[in-house]
C-alpha cells in the first residue's frame, strides 16, 4: 500500500486540508471557512478527506490506525487538534509547498488572514529567513475584509467590483481608521469601485514594503488567500516592477507543504 | 536537572526587600539606579546601598500613562509607574535617585520622576569613543560624587573609592564565570535561570552574602557539568539572546524561545553579560578607571555603537551558539533602529540565523511570537 499524507492548514479565515502520495501527487483538497472553532474545523477538514478517500479504518480519528494517513497540521490552530501526528509552522510549511509547486521560488510573500509573512527560500527549498507583519491587521485579509464590509460586499466580490476603475488612495493602514477613512470618501460621493481599487492597492503597498525590507530575490511566489484577487496580484506586480508567480493553488501551499512534511517523517 | 541552590537564588527576591528596609532603618543611605550606565561603585564608597529599581513589570504602566504617552517603551512606562503607585520598596527605601541621559523616553521620563524624589541625572556622552567623551564622562563621575558627598554629608576618599572598585569587581567577575558556565554543551543552566540570578543581583543589599551565595551556585553548576547533567541535550538549539533588558515580568519572549525547545545560552543584554565583560582598572586613579568601565558599555543609545557587534560575536563563538534573537521593546526607537544593522552582521558577518521580535510587557501576543519563535527554530534545526 502506498504511503500518503495528509497536511491541514488551519488559517485564521480558511482551513485547508491536502492529500498527498509519495510523487508529491495531489490525490484531494478541501477547503472549509474556519468559523469560530478551529478544533472542529480541522478536524472536520480531516474526515472529509477520509471518507471521500474512503480511507477511514474505523471510526476513531487515530493516525496511528494502519489506513490513515499521517497528518501534518499547521496554521495558527496547528496546536489545538489532537489528531495530528507533529505540528509544524506555517512558515516552514509555506517553504517547503512552494518550492514542490514552483521550485524556482526563492521568495514565498503569503497574505493570509491575520497574517502576511515574508520567506526566503534556498535552492532546496529550505527557509533561509523570514519576516512577519506586527500584531496589527494592516496589509492583511482581514484589512480588505473590513473595508469589504464597510462597501457593503464580500471581499471575494471587491476584485470584481474595483475592476475597471481608477484607485481612490486610502491612506490609512490602519484598519480601523481606513475603515472611517472609506466611509468619508463614500460621504464625498466616490464610486465603490474606484474605493474597492484604492483598498487593494493600499494592501498592495503595504505587501510591497515587506518583501522589499526582506530584499527580493526572484522567483516570487505569492500564496494565501488573498492571492485570488487579480487586482491585487496586477497591483502588486506594479508596485514591485517584476512579475510574481501565482497559481490556482497558492491558497493550499501550507497544507501542501504540510503533507509533504508528513512523507518525510520516519517511522 | 536544576541547581538546587537556585531555589535560594529565587528567595533573594523577598529577602532582599527586607534587607532593604532593616538597612535603611539603621540609618543606611540607599541609592536607586535605573541603568547600567550608573557607577554603582561611587554610591558604595559613600557608605551607601547602591540598587536597582523596579521597572520591569506591566502592572503599574495603566498608573504611567496618566502622564506619559501610550506609545512609549514598557520599561520607562514600568519605571514611571512604580514611582507614581509607589509599589517599588527599593524606591521607597532611596534616599536618593541616580539616572543618566540615555535614550530620549528616559530622560524626559526623569524630568517628571525628579518631582517624587531628589534625582541626580548625569549628562551621559552620545558617543562612547574618543578622549574627549571620556574626559567629559569623568567630569559627569565627579559630578555626581560631589552630589553624593553633600546630600550624604561625607567625604569620599580614594580609598573608598578603591574598596568600592575592588568590591564591584569582584562582584562583576563572580557573576562572570556564572555566566561563563553555560559555554559548555549541552548548557548547564537554563536561560531562565541565568536571568533571574543575573537580574537579581541587581537588587542585592548585602553584596558579601550575594557573591557567596553566586560562588556556591557555581560550585554546584560545576558539579552538574562534571555529572554531565543538564536540561538540554547537545541538539538543542542554542540562543544568543540580545536587545533590551529584561527581568521578572518581562522574561516572555525568553520564555517562549526555551519552552519552543531552545536553550537560551547568553543574555547581551545589560541585566545580563553587557556589564560584565569588562572590569575596572585597579591600578588606575580610581574616578578615571570608574569613567572608562562605564563608558564603554556597548548601549543602542551611543553612536556609533560597534563594540555591540564585536561583544556579539565573540559571545557567538564562545557560547557555540546556532542563532541570535534580538529583543526590541515597541516604540525603543534605538534598539529597533540599530536591529537592522544587527540582523545585517549576523546574518552577513557571522552566518547565522537571526530574528528581531518586537514586543512589549503584555502577553497578547504570546500566540504570534510562539509562531515566530517555532518557526525560527524549525529553521535552523533545518529539518525539513
Amino acid at each position: 500500500m502506498q504511503t500518503l499524507s495528509m497536511g491541514i492548514d488551519i488559517g485564521s479565515v480558511a482551513t485547508k486540508g491536502v492529500l498527498l502520495n509519495q510523487d508529491h501527487e495531489i490525490l484531494d483538497k478541501v477547503l472549509l471557512p474556519t468559523g469560530w472553532s478551529p478544533k472542529k474545523t480541522g478536524e472536520a477538514v480531516y474526515r472529509l478527506i477520509l471518507e471521500k478517500k474512503r480511507l477511514m479504518a474505523d471510526s476513531t480519528l487515530d493516525p496511528r490506525s494502519s489506513m490513515n494517513p499521517r497528518v501534518v497540521v499547521t496554521g495558527y490552530g496547528r496546536v489545538v487538534t489532537d489528531f495530528a501526528t507533529k505540528a509544524v509552522t506555517e512558515i516552514t510549511c509555506h517553504g517547503k509547498g512552494a518550492q514542490i509547486l514552483h521550485p524556482k521560488t526563492r521568495t514565498v510573500i503569503d497574505i493570509g488572514g491575520q497574517d502576511s509573512k515574508v520567506i526566503h527560500l534556498s535552492e532546496k527549498g529550505k527557509v533561509l529567513d523570514f519576516l512577519m507583519n506586527d500584531k496589527c491587521a494592516a496589509g492583511t485579509g482581514r484589512f480588505m475584509e473590513v473595508m469589504s464590509t464597510s462597501l457593503g460586499v464580500e471581499v471575494g466580490e471587491l476584485s470584481a467590483l474595483a475592476e475597471g476603475y481608477k484607485a481612490r488612495k486610502i491612506n490609512n493602514m490602519c484598519t480601523v481608521f481606513a475603515e472611517s477613512e472609506v466611509i468619508s470618501l463614500l460621504a464625498e460621493g466616490a464610486a465603490k469601485g474606484e474605493i474597492a481599487r484604492g483598498i487593494i492597492n493600499s494592501t498592495a503597498q503595504k505587501a510591497a514594503v515587506m518583501l522589499k525590507r526582506m530584499g527580493i530575490q526572484e522567483e516570487v511566489f505569492l500564496t494565501g488567500g488573498v492571492s485570488q484577487s487579480p487586482l491585487f496580484r496586477k497591483a502588486l506586480e506594479e508596485e514591485l516592477n517584476i512579475s510574481v508567480y501565482f497559481r490556482q493553488e497558492a491558497q493550499f501551499v501550507g497544507a501542501l507543504g504540510a503533507a509533504a512534511i508528513g512523507l518525510d517523517i520516519k517511522g | 536537572m536544576r541547581p538546587s541552590l537556585m531555589k535560594q537564588v529565587e528567595e533573594l527576591r523577598g529577602v532582599n526587600s527586607v534587607k532593604i528596609k532593616e538597612a535603611s532603618e539603621q540609618g543606611k543611605k540607599v541609592v536607586g539606579t535605573y541603568c547600567v550606565f550608573s557607577p554603582h561603585e561611587i554610591a558604595m564608597a559613600a557608605d551607601a546601598i547602591p540598587v536597582t529599581l523596579c521597572g520591569t513589570k506591566e502592572e503599574p504602566i495603566a498608573a504611567a500613562e496618566e502622564k506619559l504617552p501610550r506609545n512609549l517603551c514598557p520599561l520607562i512606562k514600568s519605571s514611571y509607574g512604580f514611582a507614581v503607585t509607589d509599589t517599588c520598596p527599593y524606591f521607597y527605601f532611596s534616599d536618593v535617585l541616580l539616572a543618566e541621559t540615555t535614550c530620549d523616553g528616559k530622560k524626559k521620563m526623569y524630568e517628571l520622576m525628579g518631582e517624587i524624589k531628589p534625582m541626580h541625572v548625569m549628562n551621559l556622552p552620545q558617543q562612547g569613543e574618543g578622549e574627549e567623551n571620556l574626559k567629559f564622562w569623568e567630569t559627569e563621575m565627579k559630578r555626581f560624587k560631589s552630589f553624593l558627598e553633600e546630600s550624604f554629608d561625607r567625604k569620599i576618599t580614594d580609598e573608598d573609592l578603591k574598596a568600592a572598585i575592588k568590591l564591584g569587581n569582584r562582584e562583576r567577575q563572580v557573576m562572570k564565570d556564572l555566566h561563563e558556565l553555560n559555554r559548555v554543551k549541552p548548557a548547564p543552566l537554563s536561560g531562565k535561570d541565568m536571568m533571574m540570578a543575573q537580574w537579581l543581583k541587581g537588587f542585592n543589599v548585602d553584596k558579601e552574602a550575594g557573591i557567596h551565595l553566586i560562588e556556591d551556585l557555581i560550585t554546584e553548576t560545576r558539579d552538574m557539568i562534571k555529572e554531565g547533567k543538564s536540561p538540554y541535550t547537545t541538539e538543542t538549539p542554542r540562543i544568543l539572546l540580545t536587545g533590551v533588558p529584561i527581568g521578572a515580568g518581562s522574561e516572555k519572549v525568553l520564555e517562549i524561545l526555551e519552552e519552543s525547545g531552545a536553550s537560551v545560552v547568553a543574555l547581551e543584554n545589560c541585566t545580563g553579560y553587557k556589564g560584565l565583560d569588562r572590569m575596572i582598572d585597579e591600578e588606575k586613579e580610581p574616578m578615571k578607571a570608574i569613567s572608562e568601565k562605564y563608558l564603554s558599555t556597548p548601549c543602542s543609545c551611543m553612536t556609533p555603537n560597534n563594540s555591540r557587534l564585536d561583544l556579539l560575536s565573540r559571545l557567538a563563538k564562545d557560547y557555540q551558539v546556532d542563532g541570535v534573537v534580538d529583543l526590541t521593546w515597541q516604540a525603543c526607537h534605538t534598539y529597533n533602529i540599530e536591529s537592522y544593522q544587527v540582523g545585517k552582521f549576523v546574518k552577513e558577518e557571522l552566518k547565522m540565523p537571526f530574528i528581531q521580535i518586537e514586543t512589549d510587557y503584555s502577553n497578547s501576543d504570546r500566540g504570534q511570537i510562539k509562531v515566530r519563535v517555532e518557526a525560527f527554530l524549525e529553521q535552523i534545526q533545518g529539518e525539513y
